[in-house]
């Protein structure tokens, strides 16, 4: 069983190929530069010096989003398309759960997420049994004071994980004081080869054409647009 | 890219379009049989927000992409082995939505191991009339759509030069407004012709003809009047018919788009005329085109309507073109919003 994995829903662009139960390769770049251009380039090195058909692929994992809209597009544009084209299933992956399982065998809840601007950030919350990562509060957009106000009830000590953690480590310190655990630069970034793992921990891939990006919010239009259907004010 | 390309004349071009808000697939072989021709509007979707989203747009594309291109590989009765090539709109157009069928091309071309064709979505335009007939050079080219208004000179396959352009708005652009203006419903360019067939043109509106050797449009100022003459009519109490209104602008419209094409068809002595692009599904231009060509040596081409709006049809016939100069592009190739003409 052969995965080929794909992340471009931040900054990071990623990939990896797994064969069974090894990681054959794993490619990861960490700077803003045009994932639509670098992509397909990537994915033909690896294959080519792991001399693996595109063909002898048997599932894509792609990072679904939540993050930059046009970053998920590119990744589940070209996971959803190769995989069609080569009759494969897709394994549709949360970027955040990507993310929480750098914290895996952190015994409390673990906290990845991703600056949403306008005070807000695109997070969830996560656990992990000593074998898989569950999900404790579901991915969403919030307002990170109104987040922190969630996190604080549970009362258990809390392993952010961010590539923007110094954007926002002085509110969460202000807000949750010992609770908060941090992880390093490392821990920070999301990496391919996480997708590869919880791949193989689906029971199910999707077929090809079901797999959607998951923006956790509407387009700016359509909210505008549904706020004045309903006769409120936008925000 | 290593993969070679084995240039032969009745090749299998599997073509993608996604520069707007239509998401098209098509199968062409040989550059003039359409095996298939898919398009999902998403004019539904956008007409609530009265234009194009383009967010809205890109996200449309991703979710129907495959199912669209598997429709077009069906209908075409084709596998992937069948498939010499996959072609693909580059540019110019939203780059968000640009960016979706780009990444879809390359990742069939890649899985496949195929060649990579790109295209300028203006070139696909021009080269649907490669559908109706074959080219007869010297050749010229007037394309008039949402986003564009050009009038292009051909001399031989696939050599395009622009001699004239919009300094301004599109016409497709100034229909739209003028649309809006009349309270007319998106998508309001096929509105506008509609209307202005019941009108009559008796409302003072200017041409903007430029210099006198400029093969240049303008279309803001005759915009711009049309909002004033209406509002100005308001100040005074004054109700100006809609149609005639509409008749009016689509007379100054086409009045200056066929005089300059007449004149670009003389000087350069061209033996084929082709009207392109989304505005040449109007009728009023349409007729316009064959009145003044209908005395002349020069063969009018005019797309059918359904590959004059945005098609992958199109985008399949130019790449023939591209194919045959062996143009392929590598794993970088990247949608470029503002792509000039090639």
């Amino acid at each position: 069983m052969r995965i080929l994995a794909i992340d471009t829903s931040t900054h990071v662009m990623g990939i990896a190929l797994a064969e069974d139960d090894k990681l054959l390769a794993e490619y990861t770049t960490n700077f803003k530069k045009n994932h639509s251009l670098r992509l397909m380039p990537a994915i033909n090195q690896m294959l080519t010096e792991l001399e693996i058909d595109p063909k002898q692929l048997d599932a894509i994992a792609v990072a679904k989003g939540p993050g930059s809209y046009t970053g998920v597009r590119i990744g589940v544009t070209t996971a959803k398309t190769m995989a069609w084209s080569l009759g494969i299933p897709v394994y549709g992956i949360s970027s955040l759960q990507m993310l929480a399982r750098n914290g895996r065998n952190f015994q409390g809840l673990i906290c990845p997420f991703m600056d949403a601007r306008r005070d807000r950030i695109y997070t969830g919350l996560y656990t992990f049994d000593g074998t898989y990562l569950k999900t404790e509060e579901k991915d969403q957009i919030i307002l990170l004071e109104d987040w922190l106000s969630i996190v604080k009830e549970k009362e258990k000590p809390v392993l952010f994980l961010s590539q923007e953690w110094n954007k926002h480590k002085g509110m969460i310190h202000d807000t949750l004081g010992d609770q908060v655990r941090t992880g390093d630069f490392s821990m920070n970034q999301p990496h391919p080869e996480s997708l590869l793992a919880l791949a193989y921990e689906q029971e199910q891939a999707q077929p090809a054409h079901s797999i959607v990006p998951e923006y956790a919010q509407m387009a700016e239009a359509e909210k505008k647009w549904l706020a004045s259907k309903e006769g409120r004010g936008y925000e | 890219m290593t993969i070679k390309t084995d240039i032969k004349d009745n090749e299998i071009i599997l073509a993608i379009e996604t520069s707007c808000d239509e998401t098209a697939a098509a199968v062409i072989q040989g550059g003039n049989q359409v095996l298939s021709n898919v398009i999902a509007s998403q004019i539904q979707s956008h007409k609530r927000f009265g234009g194009v989203v383009p967010e809205i747009a890109s996200r449309h594309h991703t979710e129907s992409i495959t199912g669209i291109l598997e429709e077009a590989m069906t209908k075409a009765d084709v596998s992937f082995s069948d498939l010499d090539a996959v072609a693909v709109t580059e540019g110019p157009g939203l780059v968000g939505a640009l960016l979706v069928g780009v990444n879809a091309a390359k990742a069939i071309a890649f899985s496949h191991q195929l060649p990579l064709l790109p295209v300028h979505h203006i070139a696909g335009h021009i080269q649907a009339a490669r559908l109706e007939r074959e080219w007869d050079y010297p050749a010229l080219a007037l394309v008039v759509s949402g986003g564009h208004t050009e009038l292009v000179i051909l001399q031989a396959d696939g050599e395009y030069e622009v001699i004239g352009q919009t300094r301004d708005d599109a016409a497709g652009e100034a229909y739209d407004k003028v649309a809006r203006t009349l309270g007319l419903p998106y998508p309001g360019g096929p509105q506008v012709d509609k209307l202005a067939a019941e009108g009559t043109p008796d409302v003072k509106l200017p041409i903007a003809w430029l210099e006198p050797d400029s093969y240049d449009f303008s279309f803001s100022g005759l915009k711009s009047a049309v909002i004033n003459t209406l509002h100005n009519a308001e100040q005074r109490g004054e109700v100006i018919p809609p149609e005639n209104v509409a008749a009016s602008f689509q007379q100054s419209v086409i009045e200056v788009l066929t005089e300059k094409t007449k004149r670009a068809a003389e000087q350069y002595q061209v033996k084929q005329v082709v009207l392109a692009g989304g505005v040449a599904a109007n009728q009023g231009l349409r007729h316009a085109m064959e009145n003044m060509f209908a005395s002349s040596s020069v063969e009018l081409t005019i797309p059918p309507f359904s590959f004059c709006t945005d098609n992958a049809a199109m985008i399949g016939a130019a790449a023939h073109v591209q194919w045959k100069k062996n143009i392929t592009a590598d794993w970088d190739l990247n949608g470029v919003p503002d792509l000039t003409l090639y």
